[in-house]
């Protein structure tokens, strides 16, 4: 197939190969899950459980609040113990609601309603129970994804984003490789769901084995298996666009304006699983790595395990952690607590040793534009960056703020080590911050200018009134004169 | 634990100094050659250029209340020095080399606020600097061959011309382009081996140091009209080879104006940036008072980059070039 070219884009060290050969492996049922109810983009599900109350595993524990949220289950069977908060998976490691879950260590599923021939359910049936699986993008952006089936009804193009560019991961390169046939349903599924004209699978060239899997479980299907040079960020929604299908998304758009959507593989392997089985999304594949885990590995995981309980099946550390990051190192999180849990979109859980981070003092900007060399948007870090020190937000958004992706290309490839990415996603929070300001101001300018346009109706209303009851006052004293002369006279 | 971070959690093996060290392993060959031609006297200039560089950059930084360690250890100071030294006459005295170094690195950088601040590039501000106060100094040249004092190529040229002596006639035993490109003609201690420099430049650009763009835009900026003009007029405009191999174009190109402080930040920009670096040399090595124009053409372009920077600006993904979002296409 025909690729289009990738603009900027880095080469960091793949790292790939410390956990690649691990198949997937189940990590034991922890004792305790504390499961989040905001996993998702979106507003937090509301508990439907009390606590004291037996659930079963694929129980549902919170219902989605509104379209733009997602449904919540139980990962194994046990005894709700809580309604209170855990530690967010999260850099602040401020407190999120959730439901602590004990579990009996039994897994009784509820029972699950199979589909024989998932294919003749109706686009909207397969969203519903998409929806109803509590199913997100499962590449770490965490967008409920039945509401992305809704607004991408007729697309031409379907993606499957099997680029996996962040380092060190592999969850998806052992889901591709174990589970294509599933994978390949799925992917159908969702083709079906969205009435896709074309359906095209993109794939790194570093995971030939998950490319030869695919291959295989496409043939005889309309899908069409792609390899990928490997460059970060090839999984970025938009970049992977680009490449496969040489389309830029609008500025300020959606995949679908251009007529695209694009779903992580093993999204499509959870939808086959909630349409095909029944069962909703519980667990996810998450790579263990880094250089201070003894064995690095890949673990399907129940969504609520603490992450900690990752770090002992993988052997422990075998040099001590500088740092402990959720997701990859390219766009991962620090997080200073290992007992937060894992979520939905948790795609890794690296221990990294100082080398790996590589970390230096910011030295000032020689202005040798490798920033803008390595921005897969084409925009200047290095300017942007300094409009962001002097407090010019304004200066910062025209020169194409809003336009970053903050896939950290600038920061990794930066000799001074600035931190660009920081300066970015610092910028883009006071500027919500402010925009929210604003709208605030102007909802509270509306509300008082109302108001006074109320009392100023009221007032007129009386005044009104008043005017009348004179009136007919006067015609009735004017009657009663003129009566007393028609007496007198 | 160490503080939170923000991603990215994984850097490249790259820091300040390994930029100017590359630099400086570049520029290894050519300045070798430089101490080879004209013996101690080079090598002593090279030192005290440098010395002085850091001893003036240590004080000013104090003075300044920074941390004077990190700012020496980027290496920045010594790279300026070593560019002023290689670009000075091997015979030049001791006390030029103090007064270039130091106005370098004070005047030129820290003054701006010290490095990447800077609009001038330091090296060339205090070699235009030199030569204009003290134009007897900067312009005695030895030949590397006998040791006899003489003029440069473009220098013997200019002053030929002037006496109505033809251009083929005055380069007859005072051009050749092997002596071009080996180094062996007179010129600044370390700009005239132009295989060396080149092989020095490839390096940057194999280790992504600096890009094609500048060079190559700067050699075809003084070569297109060298070559447009020659060939009308050989008599009085010099062939692009003479001017390619000659003065300090070399140089200028690969170590001189890719200086990434003082040159536009796109490729686009930079190759606006170098045509006009060329251009600018041609244009005062035929036309200006000087033999040689590289310094100058190269700060008069320096002065130019926050123009071609506000005006050359890649195009935003999702965008049309002039930052319009782009119409909405289903299906």
């Amino acid at each position: 197939m025909n690729l289009f070219d990738l603009r900027g884009g880095i080469h960091p060290e793949g790292r790939k190969n410390l956990s690649a050969a691990h198949p997937i492996c189940a990590l034991p049922v922890p004792k305790r899950l504390f499961i989040p109810l905001q996993q998702h983009i979106g507003a937090p599900a509301q508990p439907v459980v009390a606590v004291g109350q037996n659930v079963l595993k694929g129980q549902l524990l919170a219902t989605a609040q509104g379209a733009l949220s997602s449904a919540i289950h139980a990962p194994t069977s046990g005894v709700i113990t809580g309604l209170g908060d855990c530690t967010a998976p999260h850099p602040s490691g401020l407190a999120v609601p959730s439901i602590t879950l004990d579990s009996d260590g039994e897994s009784r599923w509820i029972a699950l309603i199979a589909t024989a021939d998932p294919f003749q359910l109706t686009p909207e049936e397969i969203s519903q129970r998409v929806a109803a699986a509590g199913i997100v993008g499962l590449g770490g952006a965490t967008f409920p994804s039945a509401l992305k089936l809704n607004l991408s009804h007729g697309v031409q193009t379907l993606i499957m984003n099997g680029g996996e560019c962040e380092p060190y991961l592999t969850c998806d390169d052992r889901i591709m490789q174990e589970r294509a046939a599933q994978i390949m349903q799925g992917i159908q599924l969702i083709a079906h769901a969205v009435a896709a004209q074309e359906v095209l699978v993109g794939i790194e060239d570093n995971k030939p084995e998950a490319i030869a899997a695919m291959q295989a479980a496409a043939k005889n299907t309309s899908v069409k298996v792609t390899a990928m040079p490997s460059m970060y960020p090839m999984g970025s929604e938009k970049q992977i666009i680009q490449v496969l299908t040489g389309k830029e998304i609008p500025a300020g758009g959606r995949p679908a304006d251009i007529g695209v959507l694009v779903h992580n593989v093993a999204t499509a392997f959870a939808v086959q699983q909630a349409i095909v089985e029944g069962k909703p999304l519980i667990s996810r594949i998450v790579t263990v790595s880094g250089g201070a885990i003894k064995v690095p590995c890949n673990l399907e995981v129940l969504v609520g395990t603490p992450m900690q309980e990752l770090i002992d099946f993988a052997g422990g550390y075998v040099q001590p952690a500088a740092r402990l990051v959720l997701g990859g190192p390219m766009m991962g999180q620090q997080i200073s607590n290992p007992a937060v849990p894992v979520v939905k979109g948790t795609s890794g859980v690296l221990a990294l040793t100082t080398a790996e981070i590589g970390q230096a003092e910011p030295a000032p900007c020689i202005r040798c534009s490798s920033c803008v060399r390595a921005c897969p948007v084409g925009l200047l870090p290095l300017e942007m960056a300094a409009h962001i020190r002097t407090a010019n937000l304004s200066g910062a958004v025209n020169l194409g703020l809003k336009d970053c992706i903050a896939c950290g290309s600038c920061s990794y490839v930066c000799p001074a080590h600035i931190p660009l990415v920081h300066f970015f996603n610092y910028a883009k929070g006071d500027l919500t911050a402010q925009e929210r300001t604003k709208l605030k101001q102007e909802s509270t300018k509306k509300l008082a200018e109302e108001r006074s346009e109320r009392i100023a109706r009221i007032e007129r209303a009386r005044a009104e009134a008043a005017a009348k009851r004179k009136a007919a006052r006067e015609a009735k004293e004017r009657a009663a004169a003129a009566k007393l002369t028609t007496e007198a006279v | 634990m160490n503080p939170i971070a923000h991603s990215p959690h994984a850097h490249a093996p790259i820091t300040l100094s390994k930029v100017m060290m590359t630099v400086m392993m570049a520029l290894i060959p050519a300045t070798l050659y430089g101490f080879w031609l004209y013996g101690w006297s080079a090598v002593m200039l090279w030192m005290i250029s440098i010395f002085a560089a850091i001893a003036s950059e240590a004080l000013v930084v104090r003075w300044q209340g920074r941390g004077v360690k990190t700012a020496l250890l980027d290496g920045s100071g010594v790279l300026t020095a070593w560019l002023l030294a290689i670009s000075l006459p091997p015979t030049a005295p001791w006390w030029i080399a103090v007064l270039g170094s130091v106005f370098a690195v004070t005047i030129c950088k820290q003054v701006f606020g010290g490095l990447g601040q800077n609009v001038f590039n330091p090296a060339m501000a205090a070699r235009v600097m030199l030569l204009i106060s003290f134009p007897l100094e900067m312009t005695t040249w030895v030949s590397p061959v006998d040791g006899m004092a003489s003029a440069s190529v473009l220098g013997h040229v200019k002053t030929e011309l002037t006496r109505g002596i033809s251009m083929d006639t005055s380069l007859v035993g005072h051009f050749s382009m092997l002596d071009g490109l080996v180094g062996n003609r007179i010129g600044s201690m370390g700009e005239t081996a132009a295989i060396l420099l080149l092989l020095g430049g490839v390096f940057l650009i194999f280790r992504r140091i600096i890009t094609w763009h500048i060079p190559v835009a700067m050699m075809l900026g003084v070569a297109v009209p060298a070559l447009l003009f020659h060939s009308i007029d050989s008599t009085h405009y010099a062939s692009p080879l003479v001017h390619l191999l000659s003065g300090g174009l070399i140089l200028g190109a690969f170590f001189i104006a890719t200086d990434p402080v003082t040159s536009p930040n796109t490729a686009m920009g930079q190759l606006i940036f170098g045509a006009g670096c060329g251009l600018m040399t041609w244009i005062i090595r035929t036309w200006g008072g000087y033999p040689e124009g590289v310094a100058f053409a190269v700060l008069m372009l320096n002065a130019g980059t926050p123009i071609i920077d506000h005006y050359v600006k890649p195009r935003i993904y999702g965008r049309d070039r002039k930052g319009v979002a782009l119409p909405v296409k289903k299906g």
